[in-house]
């Protein structure tokens, strides 16, 4: 695969690697029968927050996808399918009707801008801010920028971003312009957590916070806990609560590579 | 590099479709063909006119999404590999390319370069999975499987039904992909109950989806970015027999 995409024979030129942050390293908060905080909708594998916390590498979401899906889900669901009332519901239903409108709402507003950015463009700039600022060494000077910044790319996303086509056949710069948007608000979620952690834990580095010997230090008085974060509606600021992580067995310790 | 991409562009399943020209003078020869793709849209974009469609996922060549006839040959020039993975590097500089997409009766066009493939899903519903549940996982020892079994069973199962092997097939055929599936669970034990009403229903559905007969002409093997090669046919064959002789349904 790496010859394939660099043309060159790694067994006679040397591999060029480097290191790059890995997934976002949380999901949806979910109970310990994986349901979210909306009655019936459960969350399953890497998209919820529960197994991995700060360490997440290739292989985790695997062994999370199969850990849910063998031995957590089918008993958890099968549960709350048998012990919850399900009354028909239709399309009628006023709630459906809400986020139908929410929806279409959201997507003409999307055609409707008629900038002059593409999505790719506002996402590329994003992305690079991202790297540089809330990437795997960061520092609370550079995620307040993050954190300055973002909103103003949002604003101009919404003001200037180029959508070309109809809601009505398939559309790829529309449904690819839906995630840019959604990446925009998450970015600030995710640089506004990061901020709120003031240790070296897992994947994560912040600069202030490492030992004389420059490995990550960890503060397990203060931080020996998930954050989870509120939604509050739009615009609004997200509250922030905290899960105790205890252990009773295995102490954390730092990890050594001599 | 400077290259000309003719691409296929159609508004939708019935409209009337031609080649486009595509001009491009910037192109890096270490870009994938997908990625230039998404430059000519970039400019589209900016121009307002709409992008080419085309399916594309992991983009590392596992996930089976993305499939273009590229100069006449599914998934292009290089060997086994997918069109995600063709680097520009492989095409001259000043070269016209012709990118269409699949075709065959069993994969209707939506939009452009994108066709529905899930008549292949359909043939996966239809038996390619294992219903019985075997509880947790036995001690190893005691229900062996050879490696050579275990090692055919994996060369088959590596398939990852982009369909490339259908485009290639004159008579529009889906029998590589859905031998590689009969063989993969035929070779293992967890396929063994099924194993008679898996290949009649899988053969069933092939044929009800309209892809065509096997004629043994190999082009599918040749393109299969997986190297799925043609034993696998023959497999299908035997499987086939075999549930019919034993009256699978």
């Amino acid at each position: 695969m790496y010859e394939r995409i660099t043309g060159e024979d790694p067994y006679r030129v040397p591999m060029r690697i480097y290191p790059a942050i890995h997934y976002t390293m949380g999901g949806l908060w979910v109970d310990y029968d994986l349901m979210s905080t909306i009655p019936g909708l459960f969350v399953l594998g890497e998209a919820n927050f529960s197994d991995h916390g700060a360490n997440r590498l290739g292989a985790s979401a695997l062994m999370q996808g199969l850990a849910d899906g063998y031995f957590i889900a089918p008993t958890t669901l099968a549960g709350y399918l048998a012990g919850t009332p399900l009354p028909k519901v239709d399309v009628e239903a006023g709630e459906f009707n809400e986020a139908e409108q929410a929806v279409t709402a959201r997507i003409e507003r999307l055609l409707a801008v008629n900038g002059r950015r593409t999505a790719r463009s506002f996402h590329r700039e994003l992305g690079r801010l991202l790297w540089d600022k809330v990437g795997m060494a960061r520092n609370e000077a550079g995620l307040r920028e993050a954190l300055g910044r973002v909103p103003a790319l949002r604003e101009e996303f919404w003001q200037n971003v180029s959508v070309p086509g109809r809601a009505t056949d398939i559309n790829q710069a529309l449904e690819y312009a839906g995630r840019v948007a959604d990446y925009l608000e998450f970015a600030e979620l995710l640089a506004r957590d990061a901020l709120e952690r003031r240790e070296s834990c897992g994947g994560h580095f912040r600069e202030e916070y490492q030992t004389p010997e420059n490995e990550a230090r960890r503060d397990d008085e203060r931080f020996a806990h998930v954050a989870a974060w509120e939604y509050t509606g739009d615009g609004r600021e997200p509250i922030r609560h905290v899960e105790p992580l205890t252990f009773e067995y295995v102490q954390p310790s730092q990890r050594s590579y001599k | 590099m400077k290259l000309t991409l003719l691409v296929w562009r159609q508004a939708g399943p019935g409209a009337p479709g031609k080649m486009v020209p595509y001009a491009v003078d910037d192109v890096s020869p270490d870009m994938s063909f997908l990625e230039v793709l998404d430059v000519i849209n970039e400019r589209l974009i900016a121009r307002g006119e709409e992008p080419i469609v085309f399916d594309s996922d992991c983009r590392e060549g596992i996930c089976g999404m993305c499939g273009l006839v590229v100069n006449g040959v599914a998934h292009g020039p290089e060997h086994a590999t997918t069109v995600c993975q063709l680097h520009m590097r492989h095409f001259r500089d000043g070269e016209t390319i012709t990118v269409e997409p699949w075709r065959a009766r069993a994969f209707p066009p939506h939009k452009d370069l994108m066709v529905d493939r899930s008549a292949l899903d359909r043939i996966i519903a239809a038996g390619g999975y294992v219903s019985v549940n075997v509880g947790g996982a036995p001690e190893a020892n005691s229900l062996p499987v050879a490696r050579e079994v275990a090692e055919a069973a994996m060369d088959s199962a590596a398939c990852i039904g982009c369909g490339a092997c259908v485009a290639a097939c004159k008579n529009a055929s889906a029998v590589l992909f859905v031998g590689a599936k009969i063989r993969h669970l035929a070779l293992l034990p967890q396929g063994e109950p099924e194993r008679a009403r898996r290949a009649a229903a899988m053969v069933a559905q092939m044929d009800a989806e309209g892809f065509g007969n096997c004629s043994n002409e190999g082009e599918c093997e040749a393109v299969c970015p997986k190297e799925i090669r043609m034993l696998n046919i023959a497999k299908l064959r035997s499987e086939y027999a075999r549930a019919l002789w034993r009256g699978g349904k």
